[in-house]
């Protein structure tokens, strides 16, 4: 056997050693990231969830500034939690847009008067076609759309009140 | 008082290995006498390390929730064989049966082992001690498996549910013997590489143990892949996961050391190869364990990560394997190279099934660390599966299935005669297998169609060795070998049918609904709760039948209380021709159940197959270790010829 042939299995284990040191140094991420991150928001017209609410479509979001858009439903019991969440978001001066999925306006309604009202427009989404346009599973979810409507982030699940530093500093990369 | 026993002895055990160690340096360095303990400083190790692992079974049977791991692993509830065996369903205490069977695989060589130089046997000694060393470091400093909790808690968390199964009492335990069998073939290696004595006296005194080791992976894998099947209710016999690849690895790097070392034996050629195949059967053995344990790949045997313990093991990994391959590189050029022999020979042969099953070891060995690879390179998240491996790796397994059909036709040297007069009535069978797959069944893939016909040639051709002798005064060996490669065209027949012919059916059915599957009718007669020891399930009763008479099966979904879990208990009836596989899922909103139904034919062969392989080996190690006992004079004549 060559000197080469001899020295191949050394070399061809600290390749792997290597690979797996450098595994273990860096736990595998397990979250899914968003496709969408770093597009355009898909663009839309939606009626109005509520007659005392205005409607939302894709220009109200490009707008200057960063907005929080909020895709939630009446008969999603996380969401309730969340709302608490948004409120405190509002009052910190961030502007928050909905979308109320599968929805009826009186369900709306309701759950706004128990629950809060942190929304400047709801849009009503009743076959879910934008939350799938843009790239959403579930309720809730929230995206954080920057001055130009490009989507810079994606939060699947409802926002907790641990995540609002992390929320309040990618809004503030976002202007 | 047993769990401060066992910790003892594990101590006691780790300094006997450290004093092996130095005996083995010395002994080196200087004269051989200094090194006159060994041999009985090997066997107190493995004795210690019995008495450990002897304690770890005894608080597991008296259900000793005082200590961690009964704690964490048990529940007085469970079924006695399930308390025991989940003394090794667990990370410290598999790593204690690891470190026990080891240490008393190096009692066995320091007890049995004369074929050596005694040099190469107190070297070999010492680096099976030095192996052990780290596994008793590994156990007392990051995964001690005696902790005792204050204060015992009342009962414990249990066990999963799914390794409550007769399967668990044995598939590890095997698997284990087999990968720590493969390390005397290291560590004798290891030793052989010091001292420089790499002949045919170190292949004969390797062999058993290789042979030993290929026995037990072989029955590992085979009931590793019998436990997926009927467990999981997935109805596959092998998945490529992970896992499994990496008892598939070490199995393959055996495979290949055990024909290379006859040439060693025999011959005295591929001196350096067979050095390097040992060296890299042990490490993939090392490579398995740490990918099972670290958690590392995600896999269906989802063990939590813990970095110290993954990155211990990978220290273990790296010193060991890269000192041997080190060595190897070094000490290798001195290897002189044994006789020559010719292009078309019984060497020839086996350097060919070498070379095959190390491309074939290498794909799997790349697929199953290749998307580790990419994503350490690139950030790029991928994953492999079996479409690369059966791609990849099936055509070269059927190459390899019909050579072996050839390879022991040919004589040692250079053939003299001409050996395919012999193969001509396989070649005729393959032919014939290969063509009535292509009249009566037009529509399957041509890797099952070629599949029978490599299945018929080797069926023929495997057993030819014993034609044209009296086989009854052929040695055990020359059996072992024929039943063996036979057990091989029996597996892969039972491969072949099970992908060309499997029926499934899917289906949700109402009580009273008759399904049709393959040449089945199935009926869904009822659903009903029904209860065991530590478990409550929904059992469906399904009667099948194909015209005359008809089978009841059962199939289960069982929710378990202690830890909280479900698992589908698939009812398998089995037949001459094959097996029907029933599992049932969950109610339906319309008032009907799940059913997933398949019918395999002839699937059970992969297994016996497996089984006759094993078998093989078993007869051939016999028959060595019986000609080896009449063969030996007296034994006090060599005692006193050693320390001469």
């Amino acid at each position: 056997m060559s000197r080469a042939v001899r020295f191949a299995p050394l070399v061809l284990l600290l390749m792997v050693v290597g690979a797996l040191i450098w595994r273990l140094a860096t736990p595998p991420d397990t979250t899914v990231h968003s496709k969408l991150e770093g597009k355009p928001i898909p663009v839309f017209m939606l009626d109005a969830a509520l007659p005392t609410k205005p409607t939302l479509s894709s220009s109200d979001l490009a707008t200057g500034k960063p907005r929080l858009v909020n895709i939630f439903a009446s008969w999603c019991i996380p969401c309730i939690g969340e709302v608490k969440v948004l409120q405190q978001l509002q009052r910190a001066g961030v502007a928050i847009d909905g979308i109320a999925i599968r929805d009826r306006p009186d369900d709306i309604a309701a759950f706004l008067a128990r629950n809060g009202d942190p929304y400047e427009r709801i849009g009503s989404d009743p076959r879910s076609q934008v939350q799938i346009a843009f790239g959403s599973s579930g309720v809730p979810e929230s995206f954080i759309v920057d001055g130009r409507g490009i989507v810079r982030y994606q939060h699947i699940g409802p926002i907790e009140q641990s995540d609002m530093p992390m929320i309040m500093s990618r809004l503030e990369q976002a202007k | 008082m047993t769990a401060e026993a066992g910790l003892a002895a594990l101590w006691l055990a780790a300094g006997l290995a450290a004093y092996q160690f130095l005996l083995m340096i010395l002994a080196l360095r200087s004269k051989i006498a200094v090194a006159r303990p060994m041999r009985a400083v090997a066997v107190v190790q493995g004795g210690l390390t019995l008495i450990a692992f002897a304690m770890l079974l005894l608080a597991f049977a008296r259900s000793d929730m005082s200590v961690a791991l009964v704690f964490e692993n048990s529940h007085s509830a469970k079924p006695f064989i399930y308390k025991v065996a989940g003394a090794w369903g667990n990370h410290e205490g598999s790593m204690l049966l690891w470190v026990t069977i080891l240490a008393v695989a190096g009692s066995f060589v320091a007890m049995l082992s004369r074929r050596t130089s005694e040099l190469t046997l107190v070297a070999g000694l010492g680096s099976q001690a030095v192996l052990a060393l780290g596994f008793y470091a590994f156990l007392l400093i990051a995964s001690n498996p005696f902790a005792r909790l204050y204060p015992p808690p009342p009962d414990g968390q249990g066990l999963n549910p799914l390794l409550q199964d007769p399967g668990l009492a044995f598939h590890p335990p095997t698997l284990y013997l087999g990968y720590v069998g493969l390390s005397v073939a290291f560590s004798f290696a290891v030793g052989a590489l010091l001292t420089g004595e790499v002949d045919s006296r170190l292949a004969r005194a390797m062999r058993p143990w290789v042979l030993g080791a290929w026995i037990m992976l072989t029955l590992g894998i085979t009931a590793g892949s019998y436990w997926a099947y009927y467990e999981l209710g997935w109805g596959g016999y092998w998945f490529w996961d992970p896992v499994e690849n990496a008892s598939l690895m070490p199995w393959l790097a055996a495979t290949a050391l055990l024909h290379s070392i006859n040439v060693l034996a025999a011959r005295g050629a591929l001196k350096a190869w067979t050095m390097m195949l040992a060296v890299i059967a042990f490490s993939m053995s090392m490579i398995g364990t740490f990918l099972v344990r670290s958690g590392i790949l995600t896999s269906v045997h989802a063990f939590a990560i813990d970095p110290e313990r993954g990155t211990f093991l990978l220290a273990l990994l790296g010193i060991y394997v890269g000192a041997a391959f080190a060595l190897f590189a070094v000490r290798g050029a001195t290897l002189k190279e044994g006789a020559p022999f010719e292009l078309v020979s019984r060497e020839s042969g086996l350097v060919i099934n070498n070379l095959l099953l190390s491309v074939i070891l290498g794909i799997v060995f790349l697929g199953t660390l290749y998307p580790l690879f990419v994503e350490a390179m690139s950030g790029e998240k991928l994953s492999v599966g079996a479409p690369y491996f059966n791609a990849v790796a099936g055509p070269l397994a059927l190459v390899l299935a019909s050579l072996v059909g050839i390879g022991p036709l040919l004589s040692w040297r250079r053939e003299r005669r001409t050996i395919w007069g012999q193969l001509k009535v396989p070649a005729l069978l393959g032919g014939a297998a290969l063509a009535i797959t292509i009249f009566l069944a037009p529509d399957i893939g041509i890797l099952p169609r070629l599949g029978f016909g490599v299945a018929a040639f080797l069926a023929a051709a495997s057993v030819l060795p014993l034609i044209g002798r009296n086989p009854f005064r052929a040695p055990l060996e020359t059996w072992g070998m024929v039943i063996a490669h036979f057990g091989i065209a029996v597996a892969l027949g039972g491969m072949a049918a099970n992908t060309a012919f499997t029926s499934e059916r899917l289906a949700v059915a109402r009580p009273g609904e008759i399904l049709s599957l393959g040449p089945w009718l199935v009926q869904l007669q009822d659903v009903t709760p029904t209860a065991g020891k530590n478990w409550t399930a929904v059992e469906a009763e399904l009667q099948a039948s194909r015209g005359a008479g008809a089978v009841t099966l059962k199939p289960q979904t069982r929710y378990f209380s202690n830890p909280p879990a479900e698992t589908n208990e698939a009812a398998i009836q089995t037949f001459w021709n094959g097996q029907l596989y029933t599992v049932v899922g969950k109610a339906d909103p319309s008032g009907g159940w799940q059913l997933r139904l398949w019918w395999k034919p002839f699937v059970t062969l992969i297994w016996g197959g497996g089984a006759l392989i094993a078998l093989g080996g078993a007869l051939a190690l016999f028959g060595r270790l019986w000609r080896v006992r009449r063969r030996r004079g007296s034994s006090a004549q060599w005692r006193k010829e050693r320390y001469a």
